[in-house]
């Protein structure tokens, strides 16, 4: 492993420790006592400072070091959480997220903020814990002094004499000391001579193994302080007997003497040859419990590793869509078999008929089995979005929380990751200008808090995404007016109320009397809109005076494959997404209404639905006169309500693999992507929202020029 | 034969840290993820040295080395804690539990492993 993937490992964790830090912080916001919540703040903080020293970000152990520190208060329960504390915590989770992200691309984290938070931390602390810095040079390997010192300066202190006695408890071999080792650190203190003193070593078969017999007497010659030689004994210190003293200050000497008395080999702590038994205790113990466990093999190393709290496995990205794109064209190619087979009109051959379906079903579940890699649940994202409630209620000066619900939803992480972007924003959104100031809410009688809602659920084949604000709902009357003085819409246009909702996702749209400095970003609605519909997602709006704003967005489950019909629209072969689809009619002629010049109605259980001609939207052709010739799909679209699209016929109910044709072609409007057939020909995917509203106020209103398809090159 | 390592941590960037180094220096690496996990893994693999972090979840580094000293299974073999901690009184602690020694992270790759190697009697 190279040491970078180590890094990105480290990062990767890092992710996952802001995460549960996230996710403890707002536990902590409910429930501050709970130490096994505080225990999981602190180590995740910890964790990060450990695993930042290895790589020796300085910087960012520093900050983790002193959040750590006011958490250990509150662990410790010197310290009581309240409003403050409990922001500031938050505000340094932020702060961590920055210096774990600025760290990784290797770029300047905000030192503004940074020495803010760290200020304030520190008014939390007592003196001692500032003396108690964190410093990272040192080893501070306990049983082995620090390196010596070659150059020693000049005025260093005289050369003494140390004489040691050194009797080990049994607990000292017990607790794993080697007394070698001890003799090790001593020597690299200066010249060492160490004597084993074997008088109370019994006879052999006297001999308790497990008893500690032998003693040690050492004599040191070096310029350290005894301090230090405690701090070497420091783990034994209650393990053994030890005495120290110091016996006689000896004159400096020059080098070439010391060299000649140099230490002697630590092979002279061991008995003499006469001793009956040369192996000191420990290593007989040791040697007896090696024996055992050589026969039970122990697992494979990497196996252990793996084994966590649940068993994962890192696979890179780049491998898993290349697995997605075979398993597209596994059922690219299971199609063509299919069609192949059909076109040989085999009638009595039911096998071959049973084992394809048998193939169908098995390419549909590798085909879901893969999809289930790349899905992701949406915590992580949902989770981001609290920062973003409190920061844009911090800088508005309101205040609001964040309620998430179904956050366990599981979504591809392509639409997670451009989902980031969007969903910052219209969060924003819901707090600048959704959610009132505190005092209004108090006077309509609401919380002061305001509330953002943010759920996440899977229903008929999509996923629901919905920010919800329990603010003053949309001016509407408002709206209006800006969308006239826009110039966006003619002065004297009446406009429904969706169709007034609808104008806030209008380019260059944007209701705030001032551009304030938190949502006025650049971005609009419209960004928000076309990068959800890149996603071959949508947005809608709902709103209620008094009550709140609900946005919602819907997007297609996978990215790659979809349910659709196989259409012909105008001698040419098309796909319809089948989640779009709520019935299929086939109308007869006196089931048909006439509206206008070349409106057509149908009466669909009590109410009439507008027919859309689809080659004719598409400017294929100039649409079919008499809709009794065909198929009626009935699609509900968002802004539109119920609409009847008008086709040649259905072929086929199939699965398709979806190819943008933006990355290949261009967008088309009407149209939202392209597959490839069983027969291998190419068909483009329909997206019957934009289908219906290629027509422009028809069927109510004749359209002027007939529209055209509209190609605009990538 | 080769001298196994245990390693308790739950952090995995140490985790991958220590194995590097010490899979390197060609000890045989295992490792676990908590107290818990550890003291499971330390019948298991029956390790000549272990290396435990004290900030854990289920059990922190001062239950493993109780459990390990105390415990059914009771081991003289060193034990060491490695950690960002430094404070004298989680020193004693850990002395008192049974620890062999004490290392504050972040370690460096050739004391650590020349450490290691002492205290399991290999020659350096």
């Amino acid at each position: 492993m190279s040491g970078n993937s180590i890094r990105d490992t480290f990062f990767e964790e890092c992710e996952e420790l802001l995460e549960a830090l996230v996710e403890g912080l707002s536990s902590m916001e409910e429930d501050a006592e709970n130490l096994d919540v505080v225990n999981a703040v602190f180590r995740a903080v910890h964790s990060i400072k450990g695993g930042a020293g290895a790589f020796a970000l300085n910087r960012l152990v520093n900050f983790a070091h002193t959040f750590e520190t006011v958490m250990d208060k509150v662990r410790s329960q010197e310290l009581k959480v309240d409003e403050p504390l409990m922001r500031l915590f938050h505000r340094s989770g932020d702060q961590l997220a920055d210096l774990v992200e600025a760290a990784r691309d290797d770029r300047e984290p905000n030192g503004e903020s940074e020495a803010a938070i760290l200020a304030e931390l520190g008014t939390y602390l007592g003196e001692a814990d500032k003396e108690e810095e964190f410093t990272f040079d040192a080893l501070g390997l306990d049983f082995e002094a620090g390196p010596i010192d070659l150059d020693l300066p000049d005025d260093s202190p005289s050369l003494r004499r140390f004489d040691i006695r050194f009797k080990p408890k049994p607990s000292l071999y017990a607790n794993g000391h080697e007394p070698l080792l001890l003799f090790d650190a001593l020597a690299e203190l200066g010249a060492l001579t160490v004597k084993a003193d074997l008088a109370a070593l019994p006879e052999f078969d006297a001999f308790d193994p497990n008893d500690a017999v032998i003693e040690w007497s050492l004599s040191l010659e070096t310029t350290e302080d005894e301090t230090v030689l405690h701090e070497i004994f420091e783990f034994v210190d209650s393990l053994c007997d030890l005495d120290i003293s110091v016996t006689e200050d000896i004159p400096e000497r020059d080098n070439a003497v010391e060299v000649e008395e140099a230490p002697l080999p630590l092979a002279s702590a061991s008995p003499g040859p006469d001793a009956p038994a040369p192996q000191p205790a420990p290593a007989i113990m040791k040697a007896a419990q090696r024996s055992e466990p050589a026969e039970k093999k122990a697992a494979p190393t990497a196996a252990q590793e793996a084994k966590g709290p649940r068993p994962t496995l890192r696979v890179d990205l780049e491998r898993v869509d290349r697995l997605i794109n075979t398993v597209g064209e596994l059922i690219i190619n299971q199609a063509m078999i299919s069609q192949r087979i059909e076109e040989l009109e085999l009638p009595a051959v039911a096998h071959l008929t049973n084992e394809l379906e048998a193939y169908k079903l098995l390419a549909r579940d590798i085909q879901e089995g893969v999809m289930a890699i790349r899905a992701q649940p949406v915590k992580p994202l949902f989770q981001r979005m609290s920062r973003i409630v409190r920061e844009a209620s911090e800088a508005t000066g309101k205040k609001a929380k964040l309620v998430t619900v179904g956050d366990s939803t599981e979504v591809d992480k392509t639409v997670i990751e451009r989902l980031a972007d969007p969903l910052t924003h219209m969060v924003r959104n819901a707090v600048d200008h959704g959610l009132e100031k505190p005092a209004l809410r108090d006077e309509a009688g609401k919380d002061p808090i305001g509330s953002i809602r943010l759920s996440a659920s899977h229903r008929s084949g999509s996923v629901f995404i919905e920010i919800a604000d329990d603010g003053a709902g949309l001016n509407r009357p408002r709206i209006l007016e800006k969308a006239i003085e826009k110039g966006l819409v003619p002065p004297d246009t009446e406009l429904t109320e969706p169709e007034i909702d609808n104008l806030l996702f209008l380019p260059g749209f944007s209701t705030a009397g001032e551009v304030s400095n938190l949502s006025g970003r650049g971005v609009g609605m419209d960004v928000v809109k076309n990068a959800v519909a890149a996603l071959g997602g949508r947005v809608s709006i709902t709103s209620a005076p008094g009550v709140g704003t609900t946005f919602t967005i819907v997007l297609p489950l996978t990215l790659a494959v979809m349910d659709g019909f196989v259409i012909r629209v105008a001698d040419q072969t098309m796909v319809i997404p089948i989640s779009s689809i709520i019935e299929t009619i086939r109308p007869s002629r006196g089931d048909l209404h006439r509206i206008g010049t070349d409106g057509q109605v149908i009466p669909v259980r009590g109410a009439y639905v507008p027919i859309v001609d689809v080659a004719r939207n598409l400017g294929l052709s100039p649409g079919e006169e008499d809709a009794s010739n065909g198929v009626l799909l009935l699609v509900t679209t968002e802004q539109q309500g119920l609409a009847a699209l008008r086709v040649d016929a259905i072929h086929d109910q199939r699965q398709v693999v979806i190819k943008s044709l933006e990355s290949n072609y261009g967008a088309i409007a009407g149209v939202s992507a392209a597959t490839i057939l069983g027969d291998g020909k190419i068909a483009l995917i329909l997206d019957p929202e934009e289908l219906v509203k290629l027509q422009p106020s028809a069927p109510y209103f004749p359209a002027s020029t007939p529209p055209r398809m509209e190609l605009r090159h990538a | 034969m080769t001298t196994k390592v245990l390693a308790i941590d739950d952090s995995r960037t140490i985790r991958n840290l220590l194995r590097v180094s010490l899979e390197g220096a060609g000890f045989e690496y295992h490792s676990a993820c908590d107290g818990v996990e550890g003291v499971e893994q330390f019948s298991e693999v029956e390790p000549d040295v272990v290396i435990t972090d004290i900030n854990m979840p289920n059990m922190d580094g001062f239950g493993v080395i109780e459990t390990l000293r105390t415990g059914p299974n009771r081991t003289t073999v060193p034990i060491i804690v490695l950690t960002t901690e430094s404070g004298a009184d989680l020193k004693a602690r850990a002395r008192t539990a049974g620890a062999t020694g004490w290392i504050v992270k972040p370690f460096d790759d050739a004391s650590l492993v020349s450490v290691l190697r002492r205290l399991t009697g290999h020659v350096v």
